[in-house]
């Protein structure tokens, strides 16, 4: 089934059989790897991506779904080898650790964010509630969003 | 995890989505949100040969007022219910039961049709349509007609939606005293027990869902309410022998979760 | 100059890993791959009667479909450590077979390979493979599994016995010890199963070159070298020379990603059989189903005290799982990283240990973060809180009462324990009263006091941990039974230009290897940081290597590269001495340079660099270059300790517990990162905090998996948690050159029995003694009632 859909910024046209998934899709057929699948079953959060800039967990949406939209990844977050504010936190408070579920994490943070832009960390643990992070307890990581709050709002 | 193959036909009305149903029987599977069907079809418990995509039905997720009720689309977003002024002014039950759906992630997508249809029973918004006694609107080949949703859910994952039939809006009476209350399961974060309260003048209605194999309105309950909590204690009455029961809560704990939850709610 | 050590340097590998550009196994394409998916068992015991592959070869893209009747169902992954019967009989070890032939030991053994042109046509005819099964009744609980009469895991020995083991004192001088005390307290309970849950599943790439005859491996290991060594020598019996095991960025691994697995052996077998790359990454079904899970112990203890409080005397016995087959560190787990660590931090000065370690129809056990050290804490942690309530002391004085002195291991000796090791260094009245200090403790109890009578419940636990990291040296775990050494390789290389190649044989995945080795790398050479890079994941590039597992990366790991800094410096003093036209004893090295001292004379490392490479001027009788491999075998293991302390509120109405407050004061000693340091913590913190009130795996008694996938196994979310407050004390270790003893562990050992404790402490006035873990809310509710 052909396609068409702008991600990143980009337009991109492909004949997708209807079960690949939009992770899948991006992964194999363009090679954007840094949409993870963790678990393919939309429970832990590592291949979400914002498509028509909502949240979305791209294991669990077929690639056909979202002809026509507009996906944003992980690596369009940052402009060139400027990193997205987001990205500049995860760094400065070491809200990261063996990296695979970090992409998810960033692009739910902005999710978050983006819909509360002075978040508490009340809020922002329950932004999180559908990503699994099983190296930082979570800690560094809502003190991640918390400054990229900060840096957002200033 | 790849689900079996299918055919992928995105409807661009409920007629045509109606006609393939019919033409297609129960080969094939409307999909709107996809968050409990997807899942489903990658660990091959669920093979459709044919997707009827209804998400991009245009009028099909609108919010609006028609005089004391609030229609909603089926294809509405949990997160646009969250996010709707009109559902947070004058149904804000319904609001507060979508925030406790899923994540961020699940909410953008996961749909209020698709979820009333699924009919998994440890959802949260059959709870709250019961309470509320909202009508679901279903439209198939010989027209359009209203379920209430007392009729509407017959067992686990089982409705009263004939084959050739498709949700397409549910209609709600605007509620001014209601909440809904969640007991979630540590993994899944469904409902262990979700129960919501819509008060009117003395009475009080409540719909429990998570409990029992399919989501019932407490009449027990509503029947001994007299303005305090007391009434709780009757809260699985009726269902005693269709409890729910898993390594994270068995009859007797779930059964006490019910009246910890009725109360909970009756008290809010 | 700017120096590095102790500072809390922004990780390098952040940039790759926040812009999607990691490098995980699974992100690789290679040209002409193939995708294969497996065919796995969906009973826990069966006999397999026949499989039928005949409509997935005919199937759409299938390129080879194998099953256990193939060459391949010869093979098996080997163990790596044996443990003999107490009465001498040989450690029952099965074949762990690649594919399983005539018979099914757990729910998700594999029975069959498909390999397809693309992953949706290879599962697709996996499906079309057809399995006969004769099913079997199951065993899956330890205990039950030496019960006379419980269905066998393998057939050809008398019971489900794969050994026993014992350690400690004479057990009739403990019994006798017990029969006299004071007091004795009592515990029952399973320190249950856990699955790992990295959040990268477990992917595996094989390329055969025929040209070059050679294999290469990419896989999500924590252990490259040890794969290789492995699968060469004992799986398949192909050359190890002829094979390159590559292991670049990996998503996590908590011990899972440390074995040999099957699917490692089998996919590279057939990637020379058909002559094309095969990937395989597994889903998280097959994750729950296959990774090697964690604990599973059953045990019954006795602690006594005499009337004073003081410990006279443990008695242990536990039932510990295996699992259907041996994994490759499965024996050690119970035995020799668990009852070595019996003493904790107390006097003990009788204790006996008797494990047994049966087979069950269950996936097999192996290390899990922490490995034997949590179920050796949990239970002392436990059961000295358990007494301190039942002898009506506080648990805290308790404890200070029955602390090992504090000892440096340098002018005062090292702890001699009764089970075996001697402690290198401690100091746990210090972190005890650090962590109630950094709590509040007293003003806790108050607030506690009071809310219990506005019907609030609130508990506290503590928990004073000791572990044993860095397991070592390589002769004495050779005579427990390692059929491996536990050295580390550090290999260093400097170019011509003065910039430096780190080669080590440990293994980051997530640890921050590549910024905390170049902290003391660059510290050591007087260089900054930007002129070192660190290299490790490919067997190719990193001479050997034993990976990264047991907090043993920095104190071994890191020690290697120290010996191969100084053989540098030995060796560029040399070169500085002939060309400042200088006596090597007049030279001293800081700063990145040498100078003849006294003087303003000096030479740069880069200098010297150079002229290693261009040695025209050059002192005779020395070898040109700078480079240098060194492999560390430390003396000791390193014995890192700490404080933990939870405070917890029950629901008094859903049992539902909410960790309101968190303190841990861990000693790692030396302290490279902080930062890190603490995100180890953290992260340790809220895994242990996972087993103490979420997480669980499930059988049914058909040996079924109950809680196979997120939506039956709960595992920590943001918020069920709450930040973590950590502080240190710093007891250097003795025995390493870094002064480092460890940080991955600790975190998950101290964590379980604090929480644990905080909940039984909130009830105890309601009577409850113990709720087994995972303190669910249905599980504190029933007990609430009783």
């Amino acid at each position: 089934m052909q396609i068409s859909l702008k991600i990143n910024g980009k337009t991109h046209s492909h004949d997708v059989e209807p079960r690949i998934s939009l992770a899948q899709y991006l992964r194999e057929t363009l090679s954007l790897t840094g949409t993870h699948i963790g678990c393919d079953t939309s429970g832990c959060g590592a291949c979400t991506v914002h498509v028509d800039g909502a949240a979305t967990k791209a294991c669990t949406l077929l690639a056909v779904q979202v002809d026509g939209c507009e996906i944003k990844t992980i690596e369009g977050m940052a402009n060139g080898n400027e990193m997205h504010p987001i990205q500049e936190a995860f760094k400065e408070n070491h809200g990261l650790q063996c990296g695979f579920c970090t992409p998810g994490m960033v692009m739910t943070a902005a999710d978050i964010l983006k819909n509360n832009p002075n978040p508490t960390e009340e809020e922002i643990r329950h932004g999180l509630e559908g990503n699994f992070c099983r190296c930082t307890g979570y800690h560094n990581i809502v003190k991640s969003i918390q400054h990229a709050a900060e840096t957002l709002n200033s | 995890m790849i689900p079996a193959k299918f055919d992928y036909i995105k409807a661009s009305s409920v007629s045509e989505a109606i006609g393939l149903l019919d033409k297609h029987g129960d080969e094939a599977k409307l999909l709107s949100g996809g968050h409990s069907l997807i899942p489903a079809m990658k660990l091959r418990l669920s093979r459709p040969e044919i997707l009827i995509d209804i998400s991009g039905i245009s009028g099909m997720n609108s919010i609006t007022e028609d005089g004391n009720e609030i229609v909603i689309g089926a294809n509405c977003t949990h997160a646009a219910i969250c996010n709707s002024d009109l559902i947070n002014s004058d149904l804000n039950i319904l609001a507060q039961t979508a925030k406790c759906i899923g994540d961020i992630q699940v909410r953008n997508r996961g749909t209020i049709g698709g979820s009333l249809a699924h009919a998994d029973p440890a959802a949260d918004y059959p709870a709250v349509v019961l309470a509320c006694d909202a009508n679901i609107v279903v439209e198939g080949k010989n027209g359009s007609r209203t379920i209430a949703a007392t009729d509407f859910f017959l067992g686990i994952f089982t409705t009263s939606i004939a084959e050739d039939e498709i949700i397409t809006t549910i209609r709600f009476p605007k509620v001014a005293n209601g909440n809904y209350q969640k007991f979630f399961q540590s993994a899944s974060r469904f409902a262990v027990v979700g129960v919501a309260v819509v008060k009117e003048g003395s009475g009080v209605k409540v719909g429990v869902t998570g409990v029992a194999g399919t989501p019932y309105r407490a009449t027990a309950v509503e029947n001994a309410y007299s303005g305090n909590s007391d009434a709780a204690s009757h809260a699985i009455e009726g269902v005693e022998d269709e409890l729910m029961s898993d390594h994270f809560a068995d009859t007797t704990y779930r059964a006490h979760l019910a009246k910890v939850y009725v109360k909970k709610a009756l008290e809010a | 100059m700017e120096t590095y050590i102790g500072k809390s340097v922004k990780r390098r590998e952040d940039a790759r890993f926040l812009k999607g550009a990691g490098k995980y196994t699974d992100d690789i394409k290679l040209p002409g791959m193939t995708q294969a998916a497996f065919v796995r068992s969906p009973y826990a015991h069966a006999k397999i009667l026949s499989v039928d592959t005949s409509a997935a070869e005919k199937a759409e893209g299938v390129v080879a479909v194998y099953t256990g009747s193939d060459a391949c169902g010869t093979y098996g992954v080997p163990c790596g450590w044996q443990v003999d019967f107490k009465d001498g009989e040989t450690m029952r070890e099965p074949l762990h077979p690649l594919l399983a032939k005539d018979k099914i030991l757990h729910v998700g053994e594999a029975v069959a390979i498909v390999i397809a042109e693309s992953l949706e046509l290879a599962r697709d005819a996996a499906e079309l493979v057809n399995v006969k099964y004769d099913v079997l009744p199951a065993v899956t609980c330890p205990k039950k599994a030496m019960e006379s009469g419980a269905p066998k895991v393998h057939d050809q020995w008398g019971d489900n016995a794969a050994f026993d083991w014992c350690i400690g004192n004479d057990r009739a001088e403990v019994e006798a010890a017990l029969a006299s005390a004071h007091h004795v307290t009592e515990m029952n309970y399973k320190n249950h199963r856990v699955a790992p849950n990295a959040i990268e599943p477990r992917s595996y790439i094989a390329d055969y070159d025929v040209n070059a005859d050679k294999w290469t491996l990419y896989t999500s290991t924590q252990n490259p070298h040890l794969v290789r060594l492995l699968m060469c020598a004992f799986a398949l019996g192909i050359p190890e020379h002829k094979v390159r095991v590559v292991s670049y960025d990996v998503g996590g691994g908590f011990g899972s990603k440390i074995y040999h697995y099957t699917e490692e052996a089998l996919l590279t077998w057939a990637s020379k059989e058909i002559g094309r790359p095969i990937k395989w990454t597994s889903d998280r079904t097959e994750a729950f189903l296959t990774d090697a899970h964690g604990r599973d112990h059953i045990v019954h203890s006795k602690m006594g005290f005499d009337k004073d409080g003081k410990i006279v005397a443990h008695l242990t016995d536990e039932f510990c799982a295996m699992g259907a087959y041996l994994s490759t560190f499965a024996p050690a787990v119970p035995t020799y990283l668990h009852g070595t660590l019996f003493q904790g931090v107390y006097t003990t000065p009788l204790i006996h240990l008797n494990v047994t370690a049966p087979f069950t129809h269950t996936v097999p056990v192996d290390a899990y973060r922490g490995a034997g050290r949590p179920e050796a804490t949990y239970l002392l942690e436990r059961i000295v809180s358990k007494a301190a309530k039942e002898m009506n002391m506080d648990p805290a004085e308790l404890r200070l009462k029955n602390f090992i002195a504090p000892f440096n291991g340098t002018t005062e000796p090292g702890y001699q324990t009764q089970v075996a090791l001697q402690y290198d260094s401690g100091n746990y009245h210090a972190s005890l009263k650090r962590g109630l200090e950094m709590l509040g403790y007293e003003d806790f109890r108050k607030e506690q006091a009071e809310a219990r009578k506005n019907g609030k419940l609130l508990g506290v636990g503590i928990s004073t941990y000791i572990e044993g990291c860095g397991i070592a040296p390589s002769a004495v775990v050779g005579s427990l039974g390692a059929r491996a050494g536990l050295y580390e390789v550090g290999h260093v290389r400097v170019q011509p230009t003065g910039k430096v190649s780190v080669f080590t044989g440990s293994h980051s995945h997530g640890q921050g290897h590549e910024t905390v080795f170049a902290q003391f790398a660059a510290d050591k050479l007087g260089i900054p940081m930007d002129d070192i890079d660190i290299v490790h994941g490919d067997t190719d590039q990193v001479a050997f290597g034993m990976g990264t597992y047991g907090s043993r990366s920095l104190s071994v790991g890191g020690s290697a590269i120290i010996k191969s800094i100084e053989k540098v410096l030995e060796k560029g003093a040399k070169i500085a001495a002939h060309k400042l036209e200088a006596a090597e004893e007049d030279l001293e090295y800081a700063e990145g340079k040498w100078t003849v001292k006294g003087t303003d004379k000096s030479i740069s490392f880069g200098d010297v660099s150079l002229t290693a490479y261009v040695p025209h001027d050059y002192p005779e009788g020395v070898e040109p270059g700078l480079d240098f491999s060194s492999f560390y075998d430390p003396t000791n293991f390193t014995y890192p300790f700490g404080t933990h302390i939870a405070v917890v509120e029950v629901c008094s109405d859903t049992g539902k517990v909410t960790v309101k407050r968190f303190v841990a004061c861990d000693d790692v000693g030396n302290v490279m990162n902080p930062m890190i340091v603490d995100g180890q913590i953290h992260g340790g913190v809220v895994q242990g905090i996972g087993q103490a009130l979420l997480e669980e795996v499930v059988y049914d008694g058909e040996g079924q998996m109950v809680t196979g996938s997120y939506m039956d196994y709960a595992m920590p979310r943001a918020d069920d948690m709450p930040m973590i407050e950590t502080d240190r004390t710093t007891t250097p270790c003795p025995h390493n050159p870094l002064g480092a003893k460890g940080a991955g562990e600790a975190g998950a050992i101290g964590s379980t029995p604090a929480v644990v404790n905080a909940v039984v402490d909130a009830l105890a006035h309601m009577g409850v003694t113990d709720i087994q873990m995972p303190v669910t809310p249905q599980r504190v509710w029933k007990a609430m009632q009783n």
